[in-house]
C-alpha cells in the first residue's frame, strides 16, 4: 500500500508526467475553440445541436459544449497542478538548504573546469583582498577555502534563479486560487437599461444573473443608477462603414446616501463600492402607446428590442395583458435604417437610427387571469391568442415615428411614439481578481528571474611557485544552460586579483571552442570530466544541480 | 486626415507602396540567399579554414556564394528601411499606433523580426538565418498586401485602451522572437540531420553553425519570448477585464493563446530534461509556431469570437 502510493506519487511528480499533462492540457483545450460553448454562446449551442443531431449525440454526453468545466478537462489541469505541487514542495526545502550552504569546496584541478585562467600576481596589493572585492562588486557569495598554505576563495551567484523558478510555479497555483475565490464569492449579471430609466442592485432587476455558492443574493451591495444620457456614434465614412466609433453613457449613481454623476464608457468600467459596472452592449427600445377597445391607455412606454444583426435589426414583443375587451400582443422587429426591397424584404442597412421603422404582427384573445408564472419578456406564448387578420391576410403594421394605426374589429390602436437606446450593463463582483492579477505579475517576474539569472560558480587560489612568485589560478562553471560571459568573469576575477590588464589574460575553454556553446548538460560535463570535481566537492552537489534542472 | 504628403501621395498610399516594395525586396533578398546556398553545393569546407590552403578548384563558387550573401544582406537592409517607412507612415495616416488589424499586425511583426535579425547579422553572427528570415517576411508581407489589406481606419471603442498598446506591443515582440526561434529550429533540424549522416563538410549545411550552437541560439530566443508571451496573455486578460468585464472567457483567441503558451511551457520543460533537448525540443518549437500562426490567421478568419471585430 505504502509502496504503491509512493509509486503513484513518484509517477505524478515526474517531469515526464508533467510534460505529458502539459501537452494533454493543450490538446484538450482545442475542441472548445471550435465547438460552441454554453458559457460563451448558448444560442449557437442550441443551433448547432439542431443542425447536427448525430454529432450532438456524441458531443452532449462527452461534455463538448462545456469543455472547460468538463470532468476530463478538469482532471487534466488538476493533475497538472498536483504534479506541480509535488514538484515544487520538495524543491523549496532543497532551495532553503542551498541558501544556507556556503559555496562549494575547491576542485583539485581548476584548469579542467569549463573556463579557467592563471596569471602571475604582479601588483603589490593583497591579491586575496582584491579578489574578494571583485567578487563582492559582482555580487558573488564567497567563502575562504584555504588548503594549507594555499589561500583560495569559492564563490557562487545566481541564487535568484531557483527563487524565480519556485516563485513562478507557486504563483501559478495562486492564479487558480484567485479564480476559485472569484467563482465562490463573486457574482455577475446583466441588465438592459433604457435611457432615462434606472437600475437598482437587487436580484429582481437582472436579466441574467450568476452567483457563486457563497454569495447571499438577497444582500447584494445596495446602489442605484439612472442612465441619464447615452451617446452612440457609428462610422459613416467609406472604410468600415457602420463600425462602432463611440459609446458614452452618463449615469447618476446613488450609493451610501450620496448621489454622483459619472461617465461610463467601453473599457472604462465604473466601480461602485467594489462592484464593477461595465458597458457591454447596446440596442434600441421602441416607445409605444397602446389603447384598448374601450379607448383606455392599456400600455405606454419603452419596450426593449434585441438586436439580431450588425445593422441592428431588432426583435421584440409587446405584451398588453390589461387591454379590454380583448387582451393584445404585438410581435415584430425594429429597423433603425429601414430599406425595403423585393429580394430581402424589410431590412436595416445601417446601425444608427437614420430611418427608423417598426414592423409588427398583432395577436388578440380573451383576457387571461394572471398566472403568477414568470414569463420570458422576449418571447410570445401565443396560447389563447389568435393572430389578427386584415381581410384574408395576416395583419402587418408598418409605422414610422409619430404614426398610429387603428386595429380592426375595434381592438384598439397603437402609436409608435419614438425610440431610445438601451445600454447593456454588466454588474459584477470579482473578489479574487487582485489575487489572480498579483499572482500573474509575480509569475512573470519569477519567470524572468528563472530564465535570465545566471547561476555561476567561480574559484580562485594563489599558489606559491618554486621561485617564490605567486600564481593566481581561477576557474568557473555555469550551472544553467545557454549562458554567456563565463570567460569574461574568469578573466575579470584574475585581472582584479593580480592587478593586471584583462587583455593580457588568456582564458582556456575546455572542449567548447565557441563561447556561446555551453556543456550539453551538467551531467554530461560531469561524466566527461570524471574525477575533476568529485574529489573535492561534496559528492551530490553539482549532479544535484543537474537533477534540479531536469526536474522542472 | 492625412497629416503628411510624400511625393504627392497621401501617407496611407505611401505606406502601402513601401510595404509592397519591401515585400519585393525581401523576395529578391531570399533569391540572393538561395543562390548563395546553391553555389555551395558540392563545395567542401576548406580544411582548417586557413589562409594558406591550396586552391581546390572551388574558389569561384565560394566567391560567388560570398557575393550573393552580401547582396542578400544588402537587399534585406533596404527592405527593412522600406518596411520601417511602411509601418511608420501607416501610423501617421491612421493617427494611432498601427496595430489595429491583421495587416498592421503582420507588417509590424515582420519589422520587429527583420530588425532583430539585422542586429545579429551586422554583428557578424547568425547570417545563416538570412534565407529563412527573408522567406518568412516575403510571405508575411505578401499575405499582408494581398489577403489582409484594409484601408486606414479608426479603431472600434473596444480597442480604445492603453492595454491595447501594451498587449499588442508585447504580442509583436514575442511573436517576432517566436518566429525567429522557429526558423532557428528549422536550421537546427537541417544541421543536426547532416551531422547524424556525417555530411556536414560540404554544401549549405557547412554554412550553418554546429547544431549545439543553433540549439542554444533557439533556446535563448524562446527563453526571451516566453516571458513576453506570458505577459501578452496576462495583459490581454487585464484588458478583457476592463473591456468585457471578465479576464478570461475561453474565447477562441484566448484559448489558442493559452494553447500556444502551454506548448512553449512544454518546450522549456522538455529542454530542461536531458533526453528531450535538441531534435525533440526543435519539433515542439515548430508546433508552437504553428499554433501561434493558427491563432493569428485561423482564428481571425475562420472562427467567430470576440477577437474577430476587425474582419481581417
Amino acid at each position: 500500500m505504502g509502496a504503491g502510493l509512493r509509486w503513484v506519487w513518484t509517477q505524478i511528480t515526474s517531469m515526464r508526467t508533467a510534460l505529458l499533462l502539459l501537452f494533454l492540457l493543450a490538446l484538450t483545450a482545442i475542441p472548445g475553440s471550435f465547438i460552441p460553448q454554453e458559457s460563451v454562446t448558448p444560442i449557437r449551442v442550441s443551433d448547432f445541436a439542431k443542425a447536427h443531431p448525430l454529432l450532438n449525440r456524441i458531443y452532449q454526453p462527452l461534455g463538448f459544449y462545456h469543455v472547460y468545466t468538463s470532468p476530463w478537462f478538469s482532471a487534466v489541469y488538476l493533475l497538472l497542478f498536483l504534479s506541480l505541487i509535488g514538484c515544487i514542495l520538495p524543491r523549496i526545502g532543497v532551495y532553503v538548504r542551498a541558501l544556507r550552504t556556503p559555496p562549494p569546496r575547491m576542485p583539485s584541478r581548476l584548469n579542467r573546469l569549463p573556463e579557467s585562467a592563471s596569471h602571475p600576481v604582479t601588483g603589490s596589493e593583497d591579491a586575496v583582498a582584491a579578489a574578494t572585492e571583485w567578487l563582492r562588486r559582482n555580487r558573488y557569495r564567497q567563502v575562504r577555502r584555504d588548503a594549507g598554505e594555499v589561500p583560495g576563495i569559492s564563490a557562487e551567484r545566481g541564487y535568484l534563479r531557483e527563487f524565480g523558478n519556485l516563485l513562478f510555479h507557486i504563483s501559478a497555483i495562486f492564479v487558480l486560487v484567485g479564480v476559485a475565490i472569484t467563482n465562490l464569492y463573486g457574482y455577475k449579471g446583466t441588465s438592459q437599461v433604457v435611457v432615462g430609466e434606472g437600475f437598482s442592485n437587487t436580484i429582481t432587476q437582472y436579466d441574467a444573473f450568476h452567483a457563486g455558492p457563497m454569495v447571499n443574493v438577497d444582500r447584494l451591495n445596495p446602489f442605484t443608477l439612472i442612465l441619464k444620457r447615452f451617446l452612440v456614434a457609428f462610422e459613416t465614412g467609406p472604410v468600415q462603414t457602420g463600425a462602432a466609433r463611440e459609446f458614452d453613457a452618463t449615469v447618476q449613481v446613488t450609493a451610501d446616501g450620496s448621489t454622483t454623476t459619472r461617465d461610463l464608457q467601453v473599457n472604462h468600467p465604473l466601480t461602485i463600492d467594489g462592484t464593477k459596472v461595465h458597458l457591454l452592449a447596446h440596442g434600441y427600445a421602441v416607445h409605444v402607446t397602446i389603447r384598448d377597445g374601450q379607448g383606455n391607455v392599456a400600455f405606454s412606454g419603452p419596450v426593449v428590442f434585441q438586436p439580431v444583426d450588425t445593422n441592428f435589426k431588432s426583435l421584440g414583443v409587446i405584451k398588453v395583458p390589461d387591454a379590454r375587451p380583448q387582451r393584445l400582443a404585438f410581435q415584430g422587429f425594429f429597423l433603425p435604417t429601414a430599406v425595403i426591397d423585393t429580394q430581402q424584404g424589410p431590412h436595416s442597412v445601417f446601425p444608427d437610427a437614420l430611418n427608423p421603422r417598426v414592423f409588427l404582427n398583432v395577436w388578440s384573445g380573451p383576457p387571461a387571469a394572471a398566472s403568477g408564472v414568470p414569463e420570458n419578456v422576449f418571447t410570445l406564448n401565443t396560447t389563447g391568442l389568435t393572430q389578427v387578420k386584415k381581410g384574408n391576410d395576416l395583419l402587418r403594421i408598418e409605422l414610422a415615428p409619430g404614426q398610429s394605426y387603428t386595429l380592426p374589429n375595434h381592438l384598439g390602436s397603437i402609436s409608435f411614439d419614438g425610440w431610445s437606446r438601451w445600454a447593456g450593463l454588466q454588474i459584477s463582483r470579482t473578489p479574487g481578481l487582485w489575487l489572480t492579477v498579483g499572482s500573474i505579475g509575480a509569475a512573470v517576474l519569477g519567470l524572468c528571474l528563472s530564465l535570465f539569472m545566471r547561476p555561476r560558480r567561480l574559484w580562485i587560489r594563489f599558489l606559491r611557485q618554486a621561485d617564490g612568485t605567486m600564481l593566481a589560478e581561477a576557474g568557473g562553471l555555469d550551472r544553467a544552460d545557454a549562458r554567456t560571459g563565463l570567460s569574461d568573469d574568469v578573466r575579470g576575477l584574475v585581472a582584479a586579483a593580480t592587478g593586471s590588464d584583462p587583455e593580457g589574460i588568456e582564458v582556456r575553454s575546455r572542449g567548447w571552442a565557441d563561447p556561446v556553446t555551453p556543456p550539453r548538460t551538467l551531467a554530461e560535463h560531469q561524466s566527461s570530466d570524471a574525477g575533476v570535481l568529485d574529489t573535492t566537492e561534496s559528492a551530490d552537489d553539482a549532479p544535484a544541480g543537474a537533477q534540479e534542472e531536469a526536474k522542472k | 486626415m492625412n497629416v503628411l504628403e510624400v511625393g504627392g501621395m497621401s501617407s496611407a498610399q505611401f505606406s502601402s507602396l513601401a510595404i509592397v516594395t519591401a515585400a519585393v525586396l525581401f523576395l529578391l533578398a531570399f533569391l540572393a540567399h538561395t543562390v548563395e546556398w546553391a553555389s555551395l553545393r558540392a563545395v567542401p569546407v576548406r580544411a582548417g579554414g586557413g589562409a594558406a590552403s591550396v586552391d581546390d578548384g572551388h574558389d569561384g563558387a565560394r566567391l560567388r556564394s560570398d557575393m550573393f550573401a552580401r547582396l542578400g544582406l544588402f537587399a534585406t537592409l533596404i527592405a527593412a528601411a522600406a518596411q520601417l517607412a511602411g509601418v511608420v507612415f501607416r501610423g501617421i495616416a491612421a493617427q494611432r499606433a498601427p496595430w489595429g488589424n491583421m495587416y498592421e499586425f503582420v507588417t509590424s511583426a515582420m519589422l520587429f523580426a527583420v530588425l532583430a535579425y539585422l542586429v545579429w547579422a551586422l554583428r557578424g553572427r547568425m547570417r545563416w538565418l538570412g534565407i529563412f528570415i527573408t522567406a518568412l517576411i516575403a510571405v508575411g508581407d505578401g499575405l499582408a498586401a494581398t489577403v489582409f489589406y484594409v484601408s486606414v481606419g479608426p479603431l472600434v471603442p473596444a480597442l480604445h485602451s492603453v492595454w491595447f498598446l501594451i498587449h499588442i506591443l508585447a504580442a509583436l515582440i514575442s511573436g517576432a522572437a517566436l518566429n525567429v526561434g522557429g526558423l532557428a529550429s528549422i536550421g537546427y533540424l537541417l544541421r543536426a540531420r547532416a551531422e547524424r549522416k556525417g555530411t556536414v563538410d560540404r554544401g549549405y549545411v557547412a554554412r550553418l553553425p554546429r547544431s549545439e550552437v543553433i540549439d542554444t541560439f533557439a533556446y535563448r530566443l524562446h527563453a526571451f519570448a516566453f516571458p513576453v508571451w506570458t505577459f501578452t496573455v496576462a495583459a490581454g486578460a487585464i484588458w478583457a477585464e476592463y473591456a468585457w468585464g471578465r479576464f478570461w472567457g475561453w474565447d477562441p483567441k484566448e484559448t489558442w493563446a493559452l494553447i500556444t503558451w502551454v506548448i512553449y511551457a512544454g518546450y522549456l520543460h522538455a529542454r530542461a530534461t536531458a533526453g528531450w533537448r535538441g531534435r525533440n525540443a526543435a519539433i515542439i518549437a515548430l508546433v508552437g509556431v504553428g499554433s501561434f500562426w493558427f491563432n493569428f490567421i485561423g482564428i481571425n478568419l475562420f472562427v467567430t469570437g470576440l477577437h474577430s471585430y476587425a474582419g481581417v
